[in-house]
Parts: C-alpha cells; structure tokens; sequence
C-alpha cells in the first residue's frame, strides 16, 4: 500500500441531513472513510446504519430536494490527477464522474436494467455515450465486456433482454456495464445479497479480479460479515448513522475493539454457544438500532453490555488504536 | 432430540411431486421427494432458490395441490382430504412467514392479528381471549400492553415475534417456518433464533424450518433435507451434513458459504455456471451439469437414495470421492 499516495477516495466527517415531514434527520453524521487504488474497502452495517445513503452522497445521487450534505468532504482524486471534492460538485457536473470514473452496481440488477433493451444495446449506449464511440464498435465492446464478466457465449447473449437472465447473469450485466468506461473507483451495495451462495462466491471472485487486473477501488458496502472477510482488504463499520470501527480486515476480525463490532461478530449463527439443555444460543445484541437514533452520548450505548453512565452522557470521539486502526469507544482501553 | 423411534412420524411425505403448468411449461418443481418430520422434531429444507423448499411446505399445508405422492399427518393421508375435512388438522399446522412487513395485516391491532387464530378455530372469548392474547405476547418477548397497537408500530423483528405468536395461538403440533429470520438484521435475527429454539423446549413442537442459509439451519435443526432443482441430494442429523458432507452438492454448497474469518483462502474451488432451468431439468442426476465429480452414468439414470447407515441418505452414485477442500 502507498501511504505516500493520495488516496483514490477520502471522506472526511461527512453529514447528510434529510428534511422529513417530521424535521431533519441526520442519517449520516461525521462520516470518514478511505478507498486506495487497487483496494477494496468494506463499508459494514445493518438497516438504518447509513451506509447505503453515504454511497448516494459519493455518487451525488441524494435524492432532491430533501436530502443534502450537510457537512464535510468528498475528496475523489481523478484520472488526470485533480483531486475533486465531491459534496460541492453541482449535479450537472457529477455527469462527468458517474459512469466514466465512478461506477455503481446495486442489489438488484433489474431496477437498474432497460427491460426493452437488449444487454448488448444497453451497454454500447452506454460506452457510446462516455467513450465516444461508433455504433459497430460499441456493439463490439459490448460484446468484449460480457466476456469479461466471463458470460459464456457472449456474442449470442448480447442479444438478450434483461428477463432472460438469471439475477447472478444479470448482475454479471451490471457489472459489465459498470466496467465499460473502465472507473477508478467502483461502489458495490449489496451485490451478492439477493443471489444464491454459490453465484455469490462467483460474483465476489469476480469483482475480486477486475479490482486486481485494473487497479481499481472498491467501495463494497454489505451487512454480510463473511462477505466482509471474504472482499475487504479495509473494513469500516457503521452503526446509526456513524463510523464505529476502521481497521485492516485482519486487525478487524481478530482484535475488534468497539463492542458493536464484536458483538456483530459474536452473534452469528456459527458462534453460538451449546447451553446445557442442548440449545444453541446466539449471543444477541438486545434492543434494536431504533432505540439508538437519539441517543445523546453513543449511539450504541442503549444496546451495549458495557455501557457505563459517561457513555449516555458524553459522544465519543474516534479514537486511533493504531495508525490504521481507529474506534469510536471511550472505553476501548478498559474492555 | 428426535421422537422416541417407536413412534410414527407426525409428518410423511412420500414420493411428493409437484408440477405447474403444462408443457412446453412444465415446471418441476418437486420430484419424487421422500421425508418425514416426527414429533418434537425440527427439520431444515435447505437448498437455492427453485429448490422446492417453499413449495414442499405449502403443499403440506394444503396451500396448493400435489401433483402426485402421499402427506401423511399424524397417520391420516392428507393430500387428498377436501378443505373442509381438513379444518380439524389446520389448527395442529401452522406457517410463519419470511416478511414480517407482508404478513401481518396493517389494518388490524395485534390483539386482533392473534385473536383471529383463537376466533377461527374457536378457542377462548371475552376475558379468557384477551388474557391469551396477553400470554402469548409474553411468551414471544413482547409486552401484554402491545395488544392495542398495529403493526407498523413495531420493528422487523418485533413483527416477527407477533407473527411467532400468532402460530403458537392454536398450540400447533406443526410449525413450518420458512425463511423466518432471512429479513432481519443479524443482530435480530439471533434474538429469533434463540426464541425459536426456547418455544421448542417449552412445547415440543415439530417444526419445519426453510432456509437458504446453512448456516441458521445447522444451529436450530435437528435433521436436515439438501434440495437441488426440486430433488433430495441428502438427508442426514445437521452436525455430521454440515460437518462432513457427503453429496458433492452440500459440499459444493457448504463451500461457498463466506465465512467471517479472513485467513481463509479467498481462491476456493467453486461450482460453475448457472441453475439449470425447472422447465427442463437435467436427465439423470439433476446435479450432474455442475458437479465436478460428474460421470457419463450420471446422465442416463437418476440416482436412488443411497443409505450411508450413521442416519444419512444421500442421491449420488459416487462413493470413492474425497472432499479435498476443507469446508
């Protein structure tokens, strides 16, 4: 890893605000991550984490006029070498990063696909559009991108509509689509959460290997922790709205320090404990995030075992463990 | 913890085959399946999607009709039993839902997403019904004051719960539980888990428990059914299935699952290509287009269930494979 380098993408305390019919709601406070070239960064949480909507705020996809950045960076350095902040870009001019240097691909590739178009159409449009191309040469690149995505008999499955296809071979499509103009950074959500394990383990090698052949960033957002350790070479984990945890994936899964982080591992089905009347029981986290949002001190402190006064009182701040490893838990030290 | 082995099973499925639709659409959805579930007993059906997981538990509950094959619950043939013979049965058999949003009426109280299995089947009135009501919010983890309230006013998991509830109401001996905890956020879904297995323990009840997820049904299940494409691959006790697998399918499929510990190889062997289509499955083993171990016999003749002895029934001709990756 180049540390030297500035990184691919760089939020720092990103706040997101959407005004309801009820008053603003911050679903993203203080956010800060990084993507590196070449490097996939996890970003891991459960519904009402944020993480999804944090996406939205790279791709300048908020939906308006209700949402909006509220506060912080999108740093986002370009092919040419400018580093772009993308929370002031207006929305007109996030066309020249969507699709060109920043792709995304979601859970379910049919909302995202033309179903009166072909794949092969929809993919030249698309490569026409950004790289300029002519007709018969898009319609080859097209062809080129489903084999890359290693659809068999490309050629012929250019010719398909979207429901001819199984959701694995459809997300294939998503991706080649996403890959056509070749972007420096490529934000995942969910890809493989609505596919069968074994397509997944399919898809998840594959996004794998295009990351590596193209030295490309990865920012794949999931809740699903053995995707985390299967993709990530970064994890960052999110709980209501804010990072909790940052660390290696490594640091990650054998040193977690925030207690969210450890109680999210410790409550999968495969760590359960055999109880002496034969039952399994999962070591659950009590309460649900709902009980978290307004939290005044941290966040996770109304779920938290080891909870103490101070943490209903005062935020935390994050904390650096390491260099490379940072936590949002006044009392990491202590547990 | 299975039934005393003397005891018939509660429910039997023999040679169950379902098919919709008409050729050229013929979808095979479930194919000669064999299975019983005894009493007391919580068997998983696992496999991916158009396995035929979903389909096998709405067949027993008579939800839709077999296309051929007996059900036998608690001795008495079912499959054929018109809706109205069935009635008495219904209220030893109940379902709970994947979608917790789905599957509770939005427009009803909860006192009244409860009660109508109790008024249904005609089980308590007046202050008896509402103190059942009460008892059983309790019994899920839920409070006798969240009776008044409607649905949305709770959480998935909360929903959950209500929904648990209301199939314990009629005290089934038959719970079929189809991707019960697949909506829900890790964190809740272990609450569920472990409220499933403690109305287990408390009552006894068999349940039927459908799941994509290995990994939930080698925690709760005593037994577990492997489906691939409608067809049983096996059937064995869940610890030595997922411990040591014996079809190449539930090794294929225990293989793949991701798991939260990153010194794993990440390369690991795979299967390749796509789920053939139920319109027109594979000749022979159903397996065969994607299994690595696959011989040309394995196109001419489905495989019979094949006994291993330690309790495990497995469809493979192959016996001299060793697994070389470890799951």
């Amino acid at each position: 890893m180049a540390l030297a380098q500035a990184p691919l993408l760089e939020i720092d305390q990103l706040e997101v605000e959407f005004r309801t019919e009820t008053g603003p709601i911050v679903p993203v406070r203080g956010v800060s991550l990084r993507v590196d070239a070449g490097r996939t960064t996890a970003l891991v949480g459960e519904s009402g984490s944020g993480k999804s909507v944090t996406s939205l705020a790279i791709m300048g996809l908020l939906p308006r006029p209700f949402g909006r950045v509220l506060a912080g960076s999108i740093r986002f350095s370009r092919r040419n070498g400018e580093v772009v902040d993308l929370a002031t870009v207006p929305p007109r001019g996030m066309r020249a990063f969507r699709g060109s240097e920043i792709a995304m691909i979601f859970q379910e590739p049919m909302t995202s696909l033309n179903p009166v178009l072909t794949i092969g159409e929809q993919i030249a449009e698309q490569v026409r559009l950004h790289l300029r191309l002519g007709r018969e040469a898009a319609k080859s690149r097209a062809v080129d991108m489903l084999g890359l995505v290693e659809i068999p008999d490309a050629r012929r499955r250019a010719d398909e509509y979207p429901h001819q296809m199984s959701g694995g071979m459809r997300q294939r499509v998503m991706i080649a689509l996403a890959m056509s103009c070749s972007p420096r950074l490529l934000i995942a959500d969910e890809p493989t959460t609505a596919l069968d394990v074994t397509i997944q383990a399919e898809i998840l090698a594959l996004i794998d290997r295009l990351r590596r052949e193209n030295d490309m960033g990865v920012l794949f957002i999931t809740h699903n922790l053995g995707v985390v350790a299967e993709i990530a070479d970064v994890v960052t984990v999110m709980y209501a709205g804010e990072v909790v945890e940052t660390a290696g994936v490594r640091d990650l899964f054998h040193h977690p320090r925030h207690p969210y982080t450890r109680a999210l591992i410790s409550c999968l089905p495969e760590h359960a404990l055999r109880g002496e009347d034969g039952r399994r029981v999962v070591q659950a986290i009590p309460g649900s995030v709902a009980g978290s949002l307004d939290a005044p001190g941290c966040k996770f402190a109304p779920r938290c075992v080891h909870a103490v006064d101070a943490c209903q009182a005062a935020h935390p701040q994050l904390d650096a463990v390491e260099p490379t490893h940072f936590v949002r838990c006044d009392r990491w030290r202590a547990l | 913890m299975a039934g005393p082995m003397n005891e018939a099973p509660l429910v039997e499925m023999r040679a169950l085959t379902k098919h919709f639709g008409r050729p050229p659409m013929l979808v095979h959805a479930v194919e000669n399946v064999s299975f019983s579930v005894n009493r007391g007993e919580v068997v998983g059906l696992v496999g991916e999607s158009g396995s035929g997981k979903s389909t096998i538990g709405r067949l027993i509950l008579r939800a839709i009709d077999v296309t051929s094959g007996s059900i036998v619950f608690d001795g008495t043939p079912i499959e054929a039993m018109s809706q109205r013979a069935l009635r008495p049965l219904r209220r030893r058999m109940q379902m709970v839902f994947q979608d917790p949003y789905a599957s509770l009426n939005p427009r009803l109280r909860v006192s009244d997403i409860i009660g109508e299995a109790i008024d249904a089947h005609g089980l308590a009135r007046g202050a008896a019904r509402a103190a059942r009501i009460a008892e059983l919010l309790n019994i899920v983890g839920l409070e006798a004051g969240h009776a008044g309230r409607f649905p949305h006013e709770f959480s998935g998991g909360q929903r959950q719960r209500i929904g648990i509830a209301r199939a314990l109401a009629v005290e089934p001996d038959l719970i079929i539980a189809d991707e019960p905890v697949s909506a829900l956020d890790v964190s809740v879904q272990a609450q569920v888990l472990n409220l499933l297995q403690d109305l287990r323990l408390r009552f006894g009840m068999a349940m039927l428990f459908i799941s994509h997820d290995l990994d939930v049904i080698r925690l709760i299940c005593d037994r577990i059914v492997v489906l691939y494409l409608g067809r049983i691959m096996e059937i064995g006790p869940a610890e030595s299935v997922c411990g040591s697998p014996a079809h190449p399918y539930t090794q294929a499929l225990l293989a793949a699952v991701p798991r939260p510990d990153p010194d794993r190889p990440r390369i690991r062997r795979m299967l390749h290509g796509e789920i053939p289509s139920p319109l027109s499955p594979p000749s022979g083993c159903v397996f065969r287009t994607r299994c690595p171990y696959a011989l040309e016999a394995c196109a001419s003749a489905v495989p019979p269930l094949r006994d291993l002895g330690d309790g495990r029934v497995i469809a493979c001709v192959r016996d001299d494979i060793e697994f070389d990756v470890p799951v």
